[in-house]
């Protein structure tokens, strides 16, 4: 009796969890759901939740657009080298910044915290204006370098901590042993790090494969420099009405992220979001 | 003993005198490292950090106000001799009344977007707080995935939504009797727009706040709740007089944060709207980037970044004070 009493009143709060699973879900599962329905389906009066015959036609031919192994190969090589680039820096930064006492320390944590926040949406203009000043319109490492500093402030802010929270007596007893305290620091701190660098690099590389504005502004011309996003972007200027084949590239797209995310997903929840919101 | 010790010591006793003058060799380098070149290592570990920092944020700033005292035009971006005219441009821009709207429009779009983030994310946190396990794990996962998704692939989908001939949302609206939603053109109509850009920004940003306010809920104690209970508290007053003190701290951080990335809704407005129909879903952003690289009047794009930079700042000033109360010690 009483059991049937506690589960009614919590019949809204069952309610409420439900409903903010399918509103997060829907979306999503739309994308896929539609990137595998025929055209027939998808141009239906009645659209049914579940499609009724599946296909493959719109991934092919969303793969069989013209660049697409380009844009994807851009995409990966700018990702990759802005988040490899922001780890090397941000290593050598945030280990002066947890293990060194040195005068102007303080000022320079502080200015990584105002990068943190910089304000990437009114610094367009300039940023074009310099690069085709100098030349550097068109051409992915530009992209690569502004990537690389919108994901470096928050890279040493976390690796801060994790090079912290290793205990530095560790490092001492190697150097005691004869190593080089950067000897110490690669066999003793480095592998200790492994986490930190995991969850960092993770974020640089959301943030990198997303990034559209500056990928839509600075590459101009040369189309053969445009990544992803930009590409998705102007979907539909291509196809037109094919809404399948937009969510068959929708999909491709996101697909990387949301599989990263999901394996990572308890990093994610737990310390990360902590992390995120102390800077 | 002494390599414990180094690092509190200023400047290390170089001579010791148990060592003799080191000989050539590996030996002599591992030294070195550590003394007398020593207090050199951290500037030149923080001068790539540094360096990025005053070329790639210091020197576009600097630009942006230089430029917005200047008559910049496509002339002068291709010959390159902008001359300086003062607070022109501001004033130009203060005096337009477009100006004025596209500010006020910002207030608007920032004031809704966030009061609907923070009440959406606090329910769903209290919710996620009072789940079971399993319960939880649900939630929690997709949140995540909604938080995973990249913009610009949410916005897609979002547009095929609200598609007005076969997005599900007209066609559901539609089929529950709502029979004026029959092909509804939603980005045709302003106030519709709006609304739509409204929605998918709050969808995308729930997530990180629900799950940041939920593990700030997770910090309290439970023992206060109960002594509440005993006390006869109701729901309503225990949140207001217990649990929401406790989550201040985090809830203004996450709210200050969200005030923040309102202006990055940019790259959602630019691929959905580009700011239209007419004007109905242009910000600063949108306006500042429309002004330089549609009009070609860079002068006036940058004097309207700087107004954005100045509302920023405001809301960062708030933002840091409560990030250092919440963790003095962090610097």
């Amino acid at each position: 009796m009483s059991a049937v009493r506690s589960r009614l009143r919590r019949l809204p709060l069952h309610a409420a969890a439900g409903a903010t699973i399918v509103v997060c879900l829907f979306p999503v599962y739309w994308m896929v759901a539609t990137a595998f329905r025929p055209n027939r389906d998808i141009q239906s009066a009645d659209p049914r939740p579940l499609p009724r015959t599946w296909t493959l036609d719109h991934f092919r031919t969303a793969v069989g657009t013209e660049g697409f192994g380009v844009f994807w190969r851009n995409s990966v090589l700018v990702t990759l080298g802005a988040v490899l680039l922001a780890l090397i820096v941000a290593l050598g930064a945030s280990y002066a910044v947890a293990r060194m006492r040195w005068r102007g320390r303080r000022a320079f944590v502080l200015m990584v915290f105002i990068a943190q926040m910089a304000p990437w949406e009114a610094l367009i203009i300039p940023i074009y204006i310099i690069s085709r000043d100098t030349g550097m319109l068109d051409r992915l490492p530009t992209l690569t370098l502004i990537y690389f500093m919108m994901t470096l402030p928050f890279t040493i802010v976390v690796l801060r901590g994790f090079i912290a929270a290793i205990p530095a007596e560790l490092e001492e007893a190697a150097q005691v042993d004869g190593c080089t305290r950067a000897g110490a620091f690669r066999h003793i701190a480095f592998p200790l790090l492994a986490p930190g660098l995991m969850a960092t690099s993770l974020f640089g590389y959301i943030t990198a494969w997303n990034e559209f504005t500056y990928a839509n502004f600075l590459i101009i011309k040369h189309q053969d420099s445009r990544t992803l996003p930009v590409w998705l972007s102007s979907f539909q200027n291509v196809f037109g009405t094919d809404w399948g084949a937009t969510m068959a590239a929708s999909t491709l797209f996101a697909l990387p992220a949301l599989a990263v995310f999901l394996l990572l997903q308890r990093h994610v929840t737990t310390g990360f979001a902590a992390g995120a919101v102390k800077g | 003993m002494s390599v414990i010790r180094e690092r509190d010591v200023p400047r290390p006793l170089f001579p010791r005198p148990a060592r003799p003058p080191a000989p050539p060799g590996p030996d002599t380098e591992r030294r070195g490292w550590r003394h007398s070149p020593g207090r050199a290592w951290p500037y030149l570990l923080v001068a790539p950090t540094v360096l990025g920092m005053l070329y790639l944020l210091v020197y576009p700033l600097v630009r942006t106000v230089l430029i917005s005292l200047q008559d910049f035009r496509l002339r002068q971006l291709i010959r390159g001799d902008a001359r300086f005219v003062g607070l022109r441009n501001y004033e130009t821009l203060l005096t337009d009344g477009r100006f004025w709207q596209v500010v006020r429009r910002t207030f608007l779009f920032m004031a809704v977007n966030v009061v609907l983030i923070m009440l959406l994310a606090t329910l769903v946190a209290l919710v996620i707080e009072r789940l079971g396990r399993r319960g939880r794990t649900a939630v929690l996962s997709a949140l995540v995935l909604a938080w995973a998704m990249p913009v610009i692939a949410a916005t897609t989908v979002f547009q095929w939504l609200f598609h007005s001939e076969f997005g599900i949302v007209n066609q559901t609206l539609t089929a529950l009797g709502f029979e004026s939603f029959d092909r509804y053109p939603w980005f045709a109509h302003g106030p519709a727009a709006f609304a739509i850009l409204v929605v998918l920004i709050v969808w995308q940003s729930v997530p990180f706040a629900a799950v940041t306010l939920y593990s700030a809920l997770t910090t309290v104690p439970p023992e206060l709740y109960e002594s509440a209970r005993i006390d006869g508290a109701t729901a309503g007053r225990i949140f207001r007089a217990v649990t929401f003190p406790m989550i201040r701290p985090i809830f203004m951080l996450v709210l200050s944060l969200e005030v923040i990335w309102t202006f990055k809704a940019f790259v959602q407005i630019w691929v959905m709207t580009n700011g239209g129909p007419g004007d109905a879903t242009t910000i600063l952003p949108v306006y500042a980037v429309q002004t330089a690289l549609s009009s070609q009047r860079y002068d006036l794009g940058s004097a309207a970044s700087m107004v954005t930079v100045v509302m920023m700042a405001g809301v960062l000033v708030l933002y840091f004070r409560q990030m250092f109360r919440q963790e003095g010690e962090a610097l």
